[in-house]
């Protein structure tokens, strides 16, 4: 028991560093892993939205489930398994990554901001950590998406799958697929193709051997006084801050800004972080982890948590088509909306699978 | 001896009606998963609870034997 929790902390200590040197390498700032930002600009890449400034296929993500495909089907933890309650799923990804551009970030990045001296992420912790609480106060009732079965092996093949055509996607360019120009805002900033790929590999690899997961974290140790997942989250914030600080003494250009104001990709409402992370929080409860852990469990042969990325991936779209997602002015009318519009429709997902007539 | 079925379900579900279960005060449990993620919570949180765990593989499930 002892060493599951060092493996965790070393793992987590690794995986801040690298996702602060993935700022170094290119990526924006406070933004070495974020898998909303990352799937929003996918999505953006494949054009399903249009803002022009956050569009790229960005190789974390595909890094990320090849490289925790790659380790489960060497450790033969690969199970291709599916079909439970995928719809509520995928609707319950739309609603998280709303909550996310609510915020501007997952509950990854949430970690790297504080890191960076962000205090509006302090905000979004609050609103985090009580949206799970939420979501614990009905796991407690009964709250279950009842069971997944096994599936064929292609099924859980194709989203891995899916992943290497992104790359190709990537790597070939066509004229389809669409990337933010030099200046045009976040999406044009990035680590080279390589690095951000080993850098997803790894941290893939890493998440999948230690079932890292942020959301976890405060559920289990709310749950059942269990540290570990906690302590993964915590060698992320520590490593992260200790790189940027390093970072920041080597480069003479500062990666720890301490305030509140002018903080990258970031707003000052404070309400509004709350509360989009309130969303996230309950959301990520209620399908069984933080969209990290999503992306992790659908390279591992899990194709419930594929469609919640599928459902991260629309949400992400529905986010800029309709005007949801913040910006550094702040949040939009439609996005304050949208967000309580999630937290209802969250609560009564929630409400429905909680109590009902056994039906099992 | 009480028996629980915690397969294909989502993280911590497995976890929570062992807790549940163990509130009946049985001499033993048998618990069911198929996944490795659940296979080891549940062990985990059992041993914390002063449970022995015993692990059968079978095929790909995991029959854990928990007793005091």
């Amino acid at each position: 028991m002892k060493n599951e929790k060092t493996v965790i902390a070393a793992a987590g200590v690794v995986i801040g560093l690298i996702a602060a040197m993935l700022v170094f390498f290119g990526n924006p700032v406070n933004m070495g892993f974020c898998i909303a930002c990352f799937l929003r600009d996918t999505s953006g890449a494949l054009g399903l939205h249009s803002a022009a400034a956050v569009q790229y296929i960005r190789p974390e993500i595909i890094g990320l489930v090849l490289g925790a495909c790659a380790l489960s089907l060497a450790t033969k933890e690969f199970r291709p398994r599916g079909g439970s309650a995928p719809v509520t799923r995928f609707i319950l990804g739309v609603f998280v990554m709303i909550g996310c551009l609510m915020f501007l970030g997952c509950p990854f990045r949430m970690i790297l901001r504080l890191a960076g001296g962000d205090g509006n992420a302090i905000f979004g912790f609050v609103g985090f950590a009580l949206g799970i609480l939420a979501g614990v106060a009905f796991l407690k009732k009964g709250y279950t998406l009842k069971r997944s079965y096994k599936m064929p092996s292609l099924e859980g093949q194709l989203f891995p799958f899916l992943q290497i055509v992104f790359l190709v996607l990537l790597v070939a360019a066509p004229a389809f697929i669409h990337f933010s120009e030099a200046g045009a805002g976040p999406g044009a900033l990035h680590a080279s193709i390589v690095i951000s790929l080993i850098a997803g590999l790894i941290v893939g690899a890493l998440a999948q051997k230690t079932r890292l997961c942020m959301v976890g974290g405060i559920r289990d140790a709310v749950l059942f006084k269990e540290w570990k997942l906690l302590l993964g989250f915590l060698a992320i914030l520590i490593s992260a801050l200790a790189v940027n600080l390093i970072l920041g003494a080597v480069t003479g250009t500062a990666y720890f800004n301490p305030g509140f104001a002018g903080q990258p990709v970031a707003h000052t409402d404070g309400l509004w972080n709350a509360l989009g992370m309130f969303l996230t929080g309950f959301g990520c409860v209620l399908l069984g982890g933080c969209p990290l852990r999503q992306l992790i469990l659908a390279g591992e042969g899990n194709t419930d948590s594929a469609v919640a990325v599928l459902g991260l991936m629309v949400g992400a779209a529905f986010a800029h088509n309709f005007g949801l997602a913040s910006s550094a002015e702040g949040p939009t009318a439609n996005g304050k909306i949208a967000v309580l519009i999630g937290i209802a429709v969250v609560a009564v997902i929630a409400v429905c699978n909680t109590w009902r007539k056994a039906d099992a | 001896m009480k028996k629980i079925d915690a397969r294909g379900l989502s993280c911590p579900e497995p976890v929570i009606m062992t807790k549940n279960a163990f509130a009946s005060k049985e001499a033993a449990y048998e618990v069911l998963v198929d996944h490795v993620a659940a296979k080891e919570n549940v062990s985990r949180f059992a041993r914390h609870q002063g449970y022995q765990v015993q692990v059968e593989e079978q095929g790909e499930e995991f029959l854990l034997r928990i007793k005091k």
